[in-house]
């Protein structure tokens, strides 16, 4: 007995069940709901922009990881998948296929193997992929296939996004109350008939993904709750104040990469805050600047850019928001 | 919504939850079998080893003192059994280190004079403040939650400091061990009467005894037995670690927050655990030095996961070989919890009055798994019950950035390991933790 070897190593000695790996792949999942009503809007289309940015992604990483950093590749961690499914879900159904290509390459290239990979990155790797192809490839970014084609009946037909449609309308003068007519009604924005990016447009699936992420313990509250209501709140300011200009709080929330930046972009471990306060802050960041962009830019849609530029506040909220210190007086400390 | 107005008591910040393993819950304490040879380490406690009072050939009897206390901080040590004084040498104690140690050859059970070893529970308490403390002193009464500090010194109160709460810690927070828990079922009136000494020695009206949920079977029997003692409250606390830290239970049972680098005191209370009680009701009522102690001995391998009534000094092999011996897929063996207990390298290592549990971990879960990137999901930020921000305490400890670690409050650290038992990228937080701990200590000086 005595020639047994004992492992000796500080403590603690236990460890709970969830690694990266599978925090990454619980992620995933939750994406399912959203790319099943995808692919239910969309079509076949939708398997296949998705499939071809999660491969690009995938040998990306690789090829970057293996020939230039001269390192041993971790594809399988899932963040290549995650980054892949994001940078798809945020863009039309109809994108040709280099234009995907070019974008998981810079989501992977730049967004992440750039900074040193996994957990060094700055900014959403999917969102710096999006922002690319949107200043890039204008034309093919914006041209939206029009929902309920799915698998029914093949067509190519295309028009804005409803928020698009809003802020070009108003730009010509029209009223609210007249461009409202067209506008899908709150029950479609929810469920999800209606034109947009791939992943962004069913609420609902997007809400069981924060859902099942919640139950999972994957994320916390914190930043979806911060981010939505704090655009229903300032959205809600702007529409009191003139609703011939601006359109309704609800309808804000429930259109465009909302929820999904909220649900899935925002909440990005390695570009988020790490303290719940800093949470907050963040998500309600995001939240004033998008209702900026959508009402007073020359973009449409503010969501992407609203996160990329909380992404960079993160350094500065970590630096002066700090958890309570245990025994500490006072109300920052 | 009444569970809700009736919610347990906790600490509001940080903490995780581990899978709670109590497999010796319903094993009753049991005597164990003397070994050949025990080995008293005179330096037990926190503060001075203890001055060796024997020498080799000499005959002692259990309960004898044998090593007398250093100066105020330091321990009386007492020969645990009867026998002969062997070499009194440096041996491995359980912190891994060589410690100087007395043997003695077990023969027969002699027992000194005036040591009342029956079983019937004596209730009125005769002595007055002072002859407590002093009684404490002389028993080598030490803190048998862990970190083994002379409880002497805890129950005098500094001037210009006042106590108006015990707190009696029988939350047994770490998973596995039940040895506590077995106590307070098994002598639940001694550890009444053992916080009423304590009460006494302070000067204090009131006392909550905090219990951890999952020992409900034990929280009911105190709740009942306590009618009879005036100021005593039990209190039930939600199962959530590290809720037996002391500022911990401070904070959940009396909403007060000892500031940093201060002592319980500083927010008027002593805390003690039920471990130490039981020992103050035998050393002040029955005259009985610490030469005893409840330990778990448990593990997901092992035959017989039990708790026994074991002599100090006695080698851990002894127990593990009364547990039904080491299972053929031991992979670390570890003297206390797994949050925070010390992972041995070698099964000989005598048993210390502070030594609660020895833990058997399968090879299965022996290993660390392989390290990876922090990806900054903030869980040992939101893990962390002093509120810290252990990736960035460990960047800092990693890099050598000593001073800044202070700065950003490194010292503040209780070691309860929650950051690295949650980090999916299995980082060794803690461990980084300590190595800037102790380089921050090297700085001060």
């Amino acid at each position: 007995m005595s020639t047994k070897f004992l492992t000796v190593s500080p403590s603690p000695h236990v460890h709970q069940e969830q690694s990266v790996k599978e925090l990454m792949y619980g992620v995933v999942i939750a994406m399912v709901p959203a790319l099943l009503f995808s692919i239910y809007n969309f079509g076949i289309e939708a398997i296949y922009v998705t499939s071809l940015a999660v491969i690009s992604c995938l040998i990306f990483e690789f090829t970057i990881a293996k020939y230039l950093l001269q390192r041993e590749p971790d594809v399988w961690n899932g963040s290549a998948i995650i980054t892949g499914i994001l940078l798809a879900f945020n863009v039309p159904s109809s994108l040709p296929w280099y234009i995907i290509v070019i974008g998981s390459l810079v989501a992977i290239g730049i967004g992440k193997m750039s900074f040193g990979g996994l957990g060094n990155n700055p900014f959403n790797p999917a969102l710096v992929g999006r922002v690319f192809l949107l200043i890039s490839f204008p034309v093919e970014m914006t041209s939206w296939p029009v929902p309920g084609n799915g698998f029914m009946e093949i067509d190519g037909a295309s028009g804005a996004t409803i928020l698009g449609s809003l802020k070009e309308g108003l730009g010509n003068g029209e009223s609210m109350e007249t461009l409202m007519v067209s506008a899908p009604s709150y029950s479609e924005l929810f469920w999800g008939f209606q034109g947009g990016s791939l992943g962004e447009i069913s609420a609902f699936a997007l809400l069981l993904g924060l859902v099942y992420m919640l139950y999972k313990k994957i994320i916390t509250w914190h930043i979806p709750v911060a981010m939505i209501s704090s655009i229903f709140v300032f959205s809600g300011l702007l529409w009191l104040i003139d609703p011939t200009q601006h359109a309704d709080p609800l309808f804000h929330v429930l259109t465009g990469g909302v929820m999904l930046g909220a649900i899935f972009m925002a909440t990005d471990y390695v570009t988020s805050p790490m303290t719940t306060k800093g949470m907050l802050v963040f998500g309600v960041g995001i939240g004033l600047i998008t209702v900026l962009i959508r009402a007073f830019g020359s973009y449409p849609e503010g969501v992407s850019f609203a996160i990329l530029i909380m992404n960079a506040f993160v350094p500065l909220i970590d630096k002066y928001i700090k958890p309570h210190r245990f025994g500490a007086k006072g109300f920052l400390s | 919504m009444l569970n809700l107005l009736n919610h347990l008591k906790t600490f509001p910040q940080g903490g995780v939850h581990p899978d709670d393993n109590k497999l010796s819950a319903k094993s009753h304490i049991q005597e164990i079998s003397l070994p050949k040879i025990v080995y008293i380490p005179i330096s037990q406690h926190i503060g001075k080893p203890a001055e060796p009072l024997v020498e080799r050939g000499d005959t002692v009897k259990a309960g004898q003192i044998i090593a007398v206390h250093e100066g105020f901080v330091s321990a009386n040590i007492h020969a645990s059994v009867s026998g002969k004084v062997g070499k009194v040498e440096e041996i491995m104690d359980s912190s891994g280190f060589k410690k100087m140690a007395i043997a003695i050859r077990v023969k027969g059970d002699d027992w000194e004079e005036g040591i009342d070893r029956t079983p019937g529970l004596v209730k009125e308490i005769e002595l007055n403040k002072k002859e407590i403390l002093a009684k404490i002193m002389e028993m080598g009464v030490v803190g048998q939650g862990g970190a083994a500090f002379p409880s002497h010194v805890k129950l005098s109160v500094p001037e210009g400091k006042s106590a108006d709460h015990l707190i009696v810690n029988g939350v047994e927070c770490e998973p596995y061990l039940t040895a506590d828990h077995r106590l307070m079922l098994e002598k639940p009136e001694e550890i009444l009467v053992g916080t009423q000494i304590l009460m006494k020695s302070l000067g204090v009206e009131n006392a909550i005894i905090g219990i951890e949920n999952n020992k409900k079977d034990a929280i009911k029997l105190l709740k009942k037995k306590s009618k009879d003692y005036r100021g005593i409250k039990i209190a039930s606390l939600k199962v959530q670690y590290p809720q037996g830290g002391e500022k911990q239970l401070i904070k959940a049972l009396l909403n007060r927050e000892v500031p940093p680098g201060g002592l319980p005191i500083d927010v008027g209370c002593v805390v003690h655990n039920v471990g130490t009680t039981f020992s103050v009701y035998q050393a002040v009522q029955k005259n009985k030095p610490v030469i005893e102690r409840v330990v778990t001995v448990t593990g997901k391998g092992l035959e017989k996961p039990s708790n026994f009534w074991v002599r100090v000094g006695t080698p851990v092999s002894h127990l593990i070989d009364a547990a039904g011996g080491l299972p053929e897929n031991t992979g670390k063996v570890v003297s206390g919890g797994p949050m925070m207990g010390k992972a041995l390298a070698d099964i000989s290592v005598p048993i210390a009055k502070a030594t609660s549990g020895i833990l058997i971990i399968p090879e299965y879960e022996a290993k660390r798994a392989k390290e990876y990137n922090c990806i900054r999901c903030g869980k040992c930020v939101e893990a962390c019950p002093m509120g810290l921000e252990p990736f960035h305490m460990m960047l800092l400890a990693k890099k050598g950035f000593y001073e800044k670690a202070k700065e950003d409050n490194i010292m503040d650290c209780i070691e309860c390991g929650s950051c690295s038992f949650e980090c999916p990228s299995n980082r060794p937080i803690v461990d980084y933790m300590r190595l800037g701990k102790i380089m921050v200590k090297k700085l001060n000086n």
